[in-house]
């Protein structure tokens, strides 16, 4: 039976899109307190320069990745200015609400922009994949996979191994402490939303061959990475990540063996789980307010 | 809850300008109603006039969980669905009738929203709104997909409406006039929950919600019930909404509507009932204005979300409030002389009132708090003190209840409290304050301080009783002519008052201070110390931290020093300000840990 390990395979692949989306949050909620639900509009976005940059003007394919991710870290810088910085002394609430009303303002834009007619763009690499043991390995969702496993690697060196990462370490932990240390707090802010856009960017990148690229292709992708990263234990970067990866076999297996029309429903069943018997998740330490 | 209305205190802060405001209101509401009757409407405006008002139903309810509580649902066009749903198979599949269908419907909606509720508020802050937009995604899927329950994307056609005994509501304009009955009825009951006690637990647990659970509100309950009626609320309004229109898609029940519902919450003014109905209003007229901008009208809503958020936070009835606020005369204050204080606290019981064995609290490695054993007697005035981080604030949180301690036990009267929520603690008789004031901001003083007196188990009991208590406690600290006053205006000494107040109005019999003499002057701190005397003067037990030992020394029988989690030194303040592990924990002479 090559059934278990090729949905096994298949699963990882689309959790690694989760995953990649909910580091973006976490890394955002850690640096703001805050949960910002534009972050699969991220994607979105992501994937609609591509359609642009390699569909509309032609641009060489890998040329258009390039010039996506760097618009996308420009794109978070505009974000935080725009959404979250005039409200940052507020409490969440209404930072929250500003970041639906960016999330609903991202769809309806592109969706004036460029018709409600859903896009599709080719997969990236020029073979279908391989066979191995019986399990078909689809190139796309190895790419997935092995992108975002350099990622996560990258991530883990750049905020433990140079001073910028520890900078942007201390700022989520304490933010007067580290202005008093001569941290540039908004700056560090900024580059989290810079570098959380550039994560959702990619992600959805990644996974605009394998769905059609369309105004709400984000949602439904952030909604099940925030459903991941409270499974996770929310606020935790591993948490994130294993959250992820576990959904989306959850999802995969779930469609297979259950049902396909609910399939978007197995993410939300488990959270309500979680919710019910271990809300801080896997990873997660239970924190209170300071009185 | 029920409120008892009989006030014996005038009611503050009803100017004149209100009562005009009121009449105004009123006229306008009578003439809506009437217009079905009066006027030729077209099917048309009818129509529209139909959608404003099963909508403001629904939105209403997100004055209450969101306005009041401060609790995000995203869900809200989901309950709308759940009523609309229950109404139309009801009535066409079913034959079960209109008003077994709606009663099925919000009986669909509490019992969703109770569920919600309990799993996502328990831990505070982004989790409701994330179930709710899950749970909304549910509901939608379950809509299109189950073709044989539901009738799929094609939708229900053919609903029938009700009939009242004697009156016949089929024909629009009369359904009309019964939905705007409807409404009515839903708009004054939010509004006057706002003056009730569960309608102030709620605005308590949106302004602080720490502090809310120590002064005595059950903050989960409150919340789950909060979202719960808003459920409610929507599922009122998608039934109202199904008969009217006769025909209902999914698509109307979608997550774009949800995010409609809000918009029209926030624009109108999300706290008030006149401010939901006033957004609502305006935003189903507002695309029928602007049909130019049809494609792009759900853009323009976003970034009007953005915009009020960042320029007009209380939408357009709260700046229409500030603007009557900031021209009118201040709000009259209530010329009421307050009874004499009094508290109620029983006398016997063992002398050891308060006590505490080996109780530890540890942050990780951290041991804030490390094996402290304390014995508070009853009637004395205890005061605990220690170098910068030697776990003082850490101790106050284990006893008023907000942390639980890593061992130990705390024992109150001789009754085991250590596993008590923060608001059992509170209706024990532990009452507390905070070193950085937490008071209900957006609340009046007198309010504030009501929250205060309606803790569980208090001996008030309805609006007058609790009135009267309110400002009995608010007498005592000085402060019963500025009542009606919002804290947010008070000076600062004032504020830290005010959180005595709330905690006296509890009929505390344990009184915990943290650093109750930070910042203020000098006479203030001399009034300070005559008020805590007259409250030993009362009875009260009383547990407070300060770094003024100059205070301390005057007001306390008894002292106890921490350092580093533990206790170094015991007794009156005579003999403990003198020993030398003392002066030298207060002057650094011990081994150098640096700033602990």
């Amino acid at each position: 039976m090559s059934m278990i390990p090729q949905l096994l395979f298949t699963g990882l692949g689309i959790g690694s899109i989760y995953a990649l989306v909910a580091l973006g949050f976490v890394l955002i909620y850690r640096a703001t307190n805050v949960v910002n639900f534009a972050q699969g509009d991220f994607s979105m976005i992501g994937a609609f320069i591509m359609v642009v940059l390699a569909i509309d003007l032609g641009v060489p394919y890998w040329i258009a990745v390039i010039v996506a991710v760097v618009t996308m870290a420009a794109f978070g810088i505009l974000f935080n200015y725009g959404v979250y910085y005039p409200l940052r002394h507020r409490t969440f609430l209404p930072v929250v609400i500003s970041t639906i009303g960016a999330s609903i303002l991202l769809q309806n834009g592109v969706l004036a922009a460029y018709g409600p007619h859903p896009q599709s763009l080719p997969p990236m690499l020029p073979f279908p994949g391989f066979t191995v043991g019986g399990v078909f390995l689809d190139s796309q969702y190895l790419l997935i996979l092995v992108v975002t496993f350099a990622l996560v690697a990258l991530q883990y060196l750049f905020f433990e191994r140079t001073m910028l990462g520890k900078k942007l370490q201390a700022t989520s932990q304490d933010k007067e402490m580290a202005s008093l240390l001569g941290i540039p707090v908004a700056l560090m802010i900024g580059i989290t939303f810079a570098y959380s856009a550039v994560l959702g960017g990619v992600a959805g990148i990644l996974v605009a061959p394998l769905l059609f690229v369309s105004i709400n292709m984000g949602s439904t992708i952030a909604l099940k990475a925030f459903a991941a990263s409270i499974i996770g234990g929310f606020g935790d970067v591993t948490g994130a990540i294993v959250g992820g990866l576990a959904l989306g076999v959850v999802e995969t297996f779930g469609a297979a063996y259950i049902s396909v029309p609910y399939k978007d429903g197995f993410a939300f069943l488990v959270l309500f789980l979680f919710l019910m018997v271990r809300p801080q998740g896997v990873f997660g330490e239970k924190v209170a307010e300071k009185a | 809850m029920t409120t008892n209305a009989t006030l014996s205190h005038p009611a503050p802060a009803t100017s004149r300008g209100a009562i005009a405001g009121g009449i105004v209101l009123a006229v306008i509401a009578v003439a809506l109603a009437a217009l079905p009757q009066i006027m030729p409407l077209s099917g048309y405006v009818l129509n529209m006039l139909m959608q404003a008002v099963t909508y403001t139903v629904a939105v209403l309810g997100l004055t209450v969980v969101l306005g009041y509580t401060g609790q995000l649902s995203l869900a809200q066009a989901a309950f709308f669905g759940i009523g609309a749903y229950a109404v139309a198979l009801g009535t066409v599949d079913y034959g079960l009738g209109f008003w077994l269908s709606m009663a099925l419907g919000l009986v669909a909606s509490a019992a969703a929203g109770a569920v919600l509720g309990l799993t996502s508020l328990r831990i505070g802050g982004h989790y409701l709104a994330m179930v709710t937009i899950a749970f909304q995604q549910i509901v939608t899927l379950v809509l299109v997909n189950s073709i044989e329950f539901t009738h799929g994307p094609d939708g229900v056609s053919g609903i029938a409406r009700p009939n009242l005994p004697g009156v016949s509501l089929t024909n629009g304009r009369a359904y009309l006039t019964f939905c705007i009955v409807v409404l009515y009825a839903v708009a004054l009951g939010v509004w006057y929950l706002r003056r009730t006690r569960l309608g102030r637990a709620m605005q308590a647990v949106r302004d602080n919600e720490l502090a809310a659970g120590v002064v005595g509100v059950h903050t989960y309950r409150t919340k789950v019930v909060a979202f719960t009626i808003s459920a409610v609320l929507g599922g009122l309004g998608g039934a109202l909404f199904a008969s009217g229109f006769s025909y209902i898609s999914p698509d109307q029940f979608s997550f774009a509507e949800s995010v409609v519902f809000l918009t029209m919450a926030l624009i109108g003014g999300v706290q008030s009932a006149f401010g939901t109905a006033l957004g609502t209003g305006l935003l189903i007229l507002l695309p029928e204005w602007l049909r130019f901008l049809k494609e792009i009208y759900l853009a323009i809503y976003g970034l009007s979300v953005i915009l009020i958020m960042v320029f007009m936070p209380e939408g357009i009835w709260g700046l229409l409030e500030r603007i009557a606020r900031g021209g009118g005369a201040k709000p009259a204050a209530a010329l009421v002389t307050p009874r004499p204080f009094r508290l109620e606290i029983a006398s016997d019981g063992p002398a050891e009132f308060l006590e505490t064995r080996g109780l530890a609290k540890h942050f990780g490695g951290l041991r804030a708090v490390d094996g402290v054993d304390l014995t508070v007697r009853r009637g004395t005035v205890h005061a605990l003190i220690g170098p910068n981080g030697s776990g003082k604030t850490t101790l106050l949180n284990v006893l008023s209840g907000l942390y639980k301690p890593t061992a130990g036990s705390v024992t109150l009267a001789g009754r085991d409290i250590t596993r008590l929520a923060p608001h059992e603690r509170c209706a024990a008789g532990v009452g507390r304050t905070f070193q950085n004031i937490r008071l209900f901001r957006s609340l009046s003083i007198l309010d504030n301080v009501l929250v205060g007196a309606q803790r569980p188990g208090a001996p008030a009991r309805g609006e007058a009783q609790l009135r009267e208590r309110a400002y009995e406690a608010l007498g005592f600290v000085g402060l019963a002519d500025k009542a009606s006053e919002l804290v947010g205006s008070l000076p600062y000494g004032h504020q830290r008052l005010v959180e005595i107040a709330r905690a006296l109005a509890g009929q505390p019999a344990l009184l915990l201070l943290d650093e109750p003499a930070a910042g203020l002057n000098p006479t203030e701190k001399q009034d300070l110390v005559g008020l805590l005397r007259r409250l030993k003067g009362h009875g009260l037990t009383i547990f407070l931290i300060d770094h003024d030992m100059a205070m301390v020394e005057r007001i306390a029988d008894h002292i106890t020093v921490l350092n580093f989690g533990k206790r170094i030194a015991e007794g009156s303040p005579r003999d403990v300000l003198r020993q030398p592990a003392v002066i030298a924990a207060y002057l650094g002479e011990v081994p150098t840990h640096g700033a602990a």
